[in-house]
């Protein structure tokens, strides 16, 4: 399970949609017991296109190095999907370098964006249910 | 000359330095880091080089903020007091 506060659940879909029409990534830190995120690192996509994505390397150690700082570590990455379904692409899958993290992604293709979280090991996937921790801000009357 | 090099391990790679999140080797450049660590961890083999001795692609490595992709690669120099880090790469499609 993932667990995201619901500042940087909005944070790291802005950043996905500020990135556009290229793919945006960014890297979480956080509880590795618990699947809480603490902080959320957006990071620049080295790779620069709507089809792949790299987390730049430089931004990936200092995201790296601060998480350290603030006693918690990496626990996953998230990048969005402009024109495909959130779930793990081959190349995705392909490169997940460690099957104790969280990959989210985060789905653009339609009007409302689509955030889903996996596990990823040996080639398999795994679906992960993703929650938002913190109040659903109320609809305003006019 | 090699010099004494303290070097960064992600929690990824640290059951293979039996839980350490920091070793010590002796080198003169990163090629050696990596060839030092290799010979000290076997279990590191396949994720820092590949079988002809170039850099994995799924590793970054850094000499203090640098990341030696964009120095001299395997040819870079470390020298006393640099800090050498291994992050996984993280990328996807």
């Amino acid at each position: 399970m993932l667990r995201l506060p619901r500042n940087l659940y909005l944070q790291m879909v802005a950043h996905c949609i500020v990135g556009l029409p290229d793919e945006a990534c960014g890297v979480l830190a956080g509880d590795p017991a618990t699947g809480t995120v603490v902080r959320l690192y957006p990071t620049r996509n080295a790779a620069a296109s709507a089809r792949v994505y790299t987390v730049d390397s430089h931004d990936l150690l200092q995201a790296d190095r601060d998480a350290e700082r603030a006693g918690t570590q990496l626990i996953g990455v998230f990048h969005s999907h402009t024109h495909t379904d959130a779930y793990p692409s081959a190349t995705d899958v392909d490169q997940a370098p460690d099957s104790a993290w969280h990959y989210v992604v985060v789905s653009l293709r339609d009007t409302h964006p689509v955030v889903r979280s996996y596990r990823i090991g040996d080639g398999r996937i795994e679906e992960e249910s993703v929650v938002v921790l913190g109040q659903v801000p109320q609809a305003v009357a006019v | 000359m090699a010099v004494a090099v303290e070097v960064r391990l992600p929690t990824v790679l640290r059951p293979q330095a039996g839980g350490q999140s920091t070793v010590t080797v002796e080198a003169s450049t990163i090629g050696d880091v990596l060839r030092q660590l290799v010979s000290e961890y076997p279990g590191m083999s396949g994720q820092l080089l590949n079988a002809d001795g170039s850099l994995h692609r799924f590793v970054n490595v850094y000499v203090n903020d640098d990341d030696v992709r964009y120095l001299d690669a395997l040819e870079t120099p470390v020298k006393e007091g640099d800090e050498v880090s291994l992050l996984p790469a993280v990328a996807g499609g």
